[in-house]
This record gives C-alpha cells, sequence and structure tokens, in this order.
C-alpha cells in the first residue's frame, strides 16, 4: 500500500509540471526567416507598398478623378513632379494628379495579385491533395483534366474572355482565377504522392482515422511549406499578367487603374519629355516584384533548409 | 482451450503488378506476397514472426489491420472476420487492434505535437470525449511509458528515436487495444534502447493483459518477447512453434539456417562447424518456385520437394517440410562445400 501511496503521489507530482513548451517546425522556419537578410529587406519594402496603397490617399493633395486645369495642355512643362503645387508625382497626360493614380494602381494590382494567388493556393491545394491522396482513377481523371486545361493558351483565353463579355474587374478575377491554379495543383499532388506512403499517415489510416480528415491534418499541413513559397512566386506572377493584358488596354478600365495601364500610358508618352508618368509606377512595379521574389527565396530556405 | 483472440486461416495477399510497357488491357501479373498463412492467437500471448526481408512479415501485419486488400479469414475472438469487412464495420476493430510501426521519426506527424499525436486515435474513436479528459488520458499513458507528461505540447524532432518509439506505444495504447502489432519496433533503434523498449513492451503487457504480434528480423530480439514465433519464407509459414522448442530444436532446414547464422559471443565458437549457408537469392515472389518454395535453396531438396507442397504438420511444434529434422554434420560439410563452389 505504501508505495502505491507513493506511487499515485509521484505521478501526481509528474502530472502537475509545469507544460514545456515545444518548438514547432514553423518557429524554426520563422527564426531562420528572421535571420534572413535580404528577405527581411524584401517583407520591408512590401509592407512599406501596403502601407502606401491603404494610407496614400490620406496624403494626396489631389483626388486621383480631379483634373488640375493649370496644367492642361502643358503638362511637359508645368506637371513635372513638384512639392508646391501638390503633384508629387507630377499629372499625368489629362492633368490628373499622378501620386494619386498610382495609390489607385497599387490598390488594385496587389488586390489582383493576392486575390489570383489566394485562389491558386486554395483550389489547386484542396485539387491537388484530394487528386494525389486518392490516387487511381479519380487522379487519373483530375490530372489529365489539369493537363487539358493547361494546354489551351491561356493568354488567348484571358483576351478572349474579356473580349466576349466585356472588361471589367470581377471577369479579370474569374480570367486569372481559372488559370492559376492549374500549377500549383501539379506541384502540390506531387508532393502529396511522397508524403503519401510515409509511415505517420500509416498509422493514421490504421487507426481508422476518416480520409478527409488525413488530407485535412496530416497532408495538407506538411505541404504549407512548398505552397507558401509558391504562392509568394505566383502573386508577382499574377501582377504581371494583369499588367500584360492592361498594357495590351484589355485589363482594367478608366478610371479604374493598375500598374499596367499606368506604365502603358507612361510608356506612350515618353518621347514628350515627361519621363516621371512611366517612372513612378515602374518603380512600384519593380519594387514589389523584388520585393515578393526576395520574400520568396527566404521562404523556401526557410521551411526547406535542405534543399538549398 | 479458450477461444483465440484471433485465428486467422490461409490468408493471403497479392498485388498486381503491370509490366513497364505493357498494354493496358493485358492482365496484371501477381505478386504473391502473403501465400496462405494460418495462425492463432490466444489473449495474453506473444506471437514473435521472423523471416528475412520481403518475406511477407510487414505485409502480413498490413493485411490483419485492413491497410491492403487480402483474402482468407481472419476471425476476431470466435466472431466476426475482419477480412473483407468495409472501411465502416472495420472502425469497432480498429481501437482493438493497434500497430506500432519501424520507424520511430517518420510514424510520427512532424507538425503536431505529441499530445496531438497521441490523442489522434482517442479522439478518432471517442469524438464526444471532453478535451480537458483527452489531455488527461494523454498524459497518464505518457507516464506510463516513461515519458515526461510536462512533455506534451513538445514536437517529435525533439525527441530521441527511443523516446519516439515510446510515443509511437503510447498512441497505441490510448485506446485500450486487445492487440498490438508490432512491426519490427526496434530494428531502428540502437542496442541499449532496444531493450529498453522491449522490457517497457513486456511490462505493458503483463499489466494491460495485451496479444502481440511482434515482427522483427533480429532472431534473439524475438527469443525474448515471444512465446510462440513463427518462421515465414517467401510469404508461407515454415515453422510454427513455442519459442524454446523453435529456438532449441529447430525442424525445418530454413529454421535451422537462420538460426545458425546468429552470432554467438563466444570466442572459442567455430562458425565453419554450425552456420549452413544458403545458396543463391530469394526466388522472386512474381513466380515462387513449384512445391516446397524453399526447396531452391534447401540443402536437402529432393524431386518430392518440387512435386508436393508440404502441409504444416505437428500438434504444438508443426513444421512444413516434407524430411524435417535437424541437419547432421554431412549434410553441413556438404551444404559449405556447393556453397564454397
Amino acid at each position: 500500500m505504501v508505495i502505491e501511496h507513493d506511487k499515485m503521489r509521484s505521478l501526481a507530482a509528474r502530472m502537475a509540471q509545469p507544460e514545456v513548451r515545444g518548438r514547432s517546425p514553423w518557429a524554426d522556419a520563422r527564426r531562420r526567416f528572421l535571420r534572413n537578410k535580404a528577405a527581411m529587406a524584401g517583407l520591408v519594402i512590401l509592407l512599406l507598398v501596403v502601407l502606401f496603397a491603404i494610407f496614400g490617399n490620406h496624403l494626396a493633395v489631389w483626388s486621383n478623378e480631379e483634373l488640375d486645369f493649370s496644367v492642361m495642355g502643358q503638362v511637359a512643362t508645368m506637371g513635372q513632379p513638384s512639392l508646391e503645387n501638390g503633384h508629387y508625382f507630377g499629372t499625368d497626360d489629362l492633368g490628373r494628379d499622378l501620386f494619386a493614380r498610382t495609390v489607385q494602381g497599387t490598390q488594385v494590382s496587389l488586390l489582383v495579385g493576392l486575390v489570383g494567388a489566394g485562389i491558386a493556393v486554395i483550389v489547386g491545394t484542396l485539387y491537388g491533395a484530394v487528386a494525389g491522396y486518392v490516387g487511381g482513377r479519380t487522379d487519373q481523371v483530375m490530372m489529365r483534366t489539369v493537363d487539358i486545361l493547361m494546354s489551351i493558351p491561356y493568354m488567348f483565353v484571358l483576351i478572349l474572355l474579356l473580349v466576349m463579355f466585356g472588361r471589367s474587374m470581377t471577369m479579370l478575377f474569374l480570367g486569372i482565377g481559372l488559370i492559376s491554379w492549374l500549377d500549383m495543383a501539379r506541384i502540390v499532388r506531387g508532393q502529396t504522392l511522397s508524403l503519401k506512403n510515409r509511415e505517420f499517415i500509416e498509422a493514421a489510416r490504421a487507426t481508422g482515422v476518416s480520409t478527409w480528415r488525413i488530407i485535412i491534418r496530416h497532408i495538407v499541413p506538411n505541404l504549407l511549406g512548398v505552397v507558401a513559397v509558391y504562392a509568394t512566386l505566383l502573386v508577382p506572377l499574377m501582377i504581371l499578367t494583369e499588367s500584360f493584358i492592361s498594357f495590351l488596354g484589355l485589363g482594367v478600365q478608366e478610371p479604374l487603374t493598375s500598374w499596367g495601364a499606368l506604365i502603358s500610358e507612361g510608356a506612350g508618352t515618353m518621347s514628350y519629355g515627361t519621363l516621371w508618368q512611366l517612372a513612378f509606377p515602374l518603380f512600384f512595379f519593380v519594387i514589389t516584384l523584388f520585393g515578393f521574389f526576395f520574400v520568396g527565396d527566404g521562404l523556401r530556405d526557410a521551411l526547406d533548409p535542405k534543399e538549398r | 482451450m479458450t477461444t483465440p483472440l484471433l485465428d486467422v486461416r490461409d490468408l493471403r495477399v497479392s498485388f498486381p503488378v503491370r509490366q513497364a510497357g505493357a498494354m493496358p488491357w493485358t492482365r496484371p501479373r501477381h505478386l504473391h506476397a502473403v501465400g496462405g498463412v494460418s495462425f492463432t492467437l490466444q489473449p495474453g500471448e506473444t506471437l514473435g514472426v521472423v523471416g528475412e526481408s520481403g518475406c511477407g512479415k510487414s505485409t502480413l501485419a498490413r493485411a490483419l489491420i485492413g491497410l491492403v486488400p487480402a483474402t482468407g479469414r481472419a476471425e476476431w475472438q470466435g466472431g466476426a472476420d475482419l477480412i473483407g469487412l468495409s472501411a465502416r464495420q472495420m472502425m469497432a476493430y480498429r481501437s482493438q487492434i493497434q500497430m506500432i510501426f519501424q520507424d520511430p521519426l517518420a510514424s510520427l506527424d512532424p507538425r503536431m505535437t505529441v499530445g496531438q499525436i497521441i490523442a489522434e486515435p482517442l479522439v478518432t474513436h471517442q469524438p464526444a470525449l471532453p478535451r480537458s479528459q483527452v489531455r488527461d488520458r494523454v498524459k497518464a499513458i505518457m507516464d506510463r511509458v516513461g515519458l515526461l507528461p510536462s512533455q506534451i505540447n513538445r514536437y517529435p524532432h525533439e525527441f530521441s528515436g527511443g523516446q519516439c518509439q515510446r510515443i509511437g506505444i503510447a498512441r497505441a495504447l490510448i485506446v485500450e487495444p486487445r492487440l498490438i502489432i508490432c512491426d519490427e519496433p526496434v530494428s531502428a533503434l540502437d542496442v541499449s534502447i532496444q531493450a529498453q523498449v522491449i522490457n517497457l513492451l513486456m511490462r505493458l503487457q503483463a499489466d494491460l493483459g495485451l496479444s502481440l504480434i511482434f515482427i522483427a528480423h533480429d532472431l534473439s530480439v524475438v527469443r525474448h518477447i515471444s512465446d510462440r514465433v513463427m518462421v515465414l519464407y517467401l510469404g508461407k509459414v515454415m515453422e510454427i512453434a513455442p519459442a524454446r522448442d523453435l529456438y532449441a530444436d529447430p525442424q525445418h532446414p530454413y529454421t535451422q539456417a537462420l538460426l545458425s547464422a546468429v552470432p554467438v559471443p563466444d570466442p572459442a565458437h567455430d562458425p565453419a562447424a554450425t552456420v549452413v549457408p544458403l545458396k543463391g537469392d530469394l526466388p522472386s515472389p512474381m513466380d515462387p518456385p513449384s512445391g516446397c518454395v524453399f526447396r531452391t535453396r534447401c540443402p536437402r531438396a529432393a524431386p518430392r520437394c518440387a512435386a508436393e507442397v508440404p502441409v504444416l504438420a505437428g500438434d504444438r511444434h508443426q513444421t512444413a517440410c516434407h524430411f524435417p529434422g535437424p541437419f547432421t554434420p554431412q549434410e553441413i560439410v556438404r551444404a559449405r562445400a556447393t556453397e564454397a563452389a
């Protein structure tokens, strides 16, 4: 009895010990990421761009719709960037404030990038994980569908969609969303195939965890590293696609604008000596792309320390 | 005689194998991983399963737990047949049969805490259990297998191999199973840790009245833990006997060859006198030899072995051989000579 008593007491003591917090693989990755200087610089740039998109309107003296009649017609001489008349980035061809326009363009382009990548992450991850995990005929059908969709020249489809159903933001999101998840689904499927035969998945199956739960609880969390890396690289790709479409004149419509539309306008007036109309949108475009690529690289190094 | 916990009759597992470049309509060939295994397991008993790599040990375990499709019968406590149950029907038995895996770290999800890993079978089988109770039971079981309950929030990569295997054992035990299938649970651990884990398993078995199916290729480990031992070769049972009898007096030539290969920790021991070499490699399970599957490598093979499949014969000590019995010294000398040539 005495022994039992001691046993119970020591058990109680051990049960009462404060719980140690573990260091999760995510925490490890975060530490590695925070130590990566290039990635942190990229993150800071991105944060600044986002702040610019959110709060830029409060700094602007002019709204993006107002025409400044004092510079109209003599943009090349009067419309250059200046602090005095409040056109920090100068004006565009029609005398609209380029600062306000760039803020608006940044909002639109970031939105397109994030929505496109968001659709890719959600649809692509689930689609790929299901195809890879279930396997067999389901996998065959699902992946051949992806192959067929991929074999269609997407730029052509996108242009056709925009021409047929009219140019609108919704159509643009739909078009970009339609194509963005295909690559993601393929990458995720490949990763799932390699995860599927790992012993911890087998252990879960052996104890009777349902297929859906295995995908959500075991497969997807172990895929997120790859997905996060690919998603950060996908955002600039989406921005580029949108810019290209807008550059062709098919993307967002006036009075809305985007980086691509602004760059297109700026490039058109380059020869009249109004270089700032190209330089400012292009600057934001380029630093954002750099920012995303640096962050993507940093994430890859942080999440996959083995694959350098 | 009590009703056995598990009564397996003629269990077969085969996998279709498509040849590279074959037309889609050609019939796939079959790889016979397990070719008609029968055994019984009493409550509280440990059955050791030994055999070389690729002889179907792990496939047998996976078939019993329903991870690979199989044919035959596996009666659970004289009642339901576990083979061919639907996923839903099988759920009732999954908490009774748990499994411990070979690679301790790989069998734990790296993104989950130890608490989540151990709780998973419990949460799956008793979804209504409140969180606090789950946590208490996880802590109690962690203490039972020799882990500090305070480490419940740690992640698998923060533990050593032996500790990871304890986590695996805790995960298997938490739903209070009747049978645990151990698929080479110690072969990835170093020797001193092996002993700890084996002793833990034996203690838990004694405390909880568990049955174990213990798969290993380390014959001395199997001898230590098992009540009975089953020797597999190419998916077939060669010999099945109480551990003491099997090790003291092996009847099947294959068992004798296996046992003779166990290193003896004695400098005066001369392996040349006792070790029986086996010629050649394991035949392809796609195309097993006719008659006795072991005949292509057996030093005692005779024409009858090719013609007739030997059946398991005997009462407690069963052997599937036409010519059972210990090797004579002449046979050993002859086997060594053919091996050298």
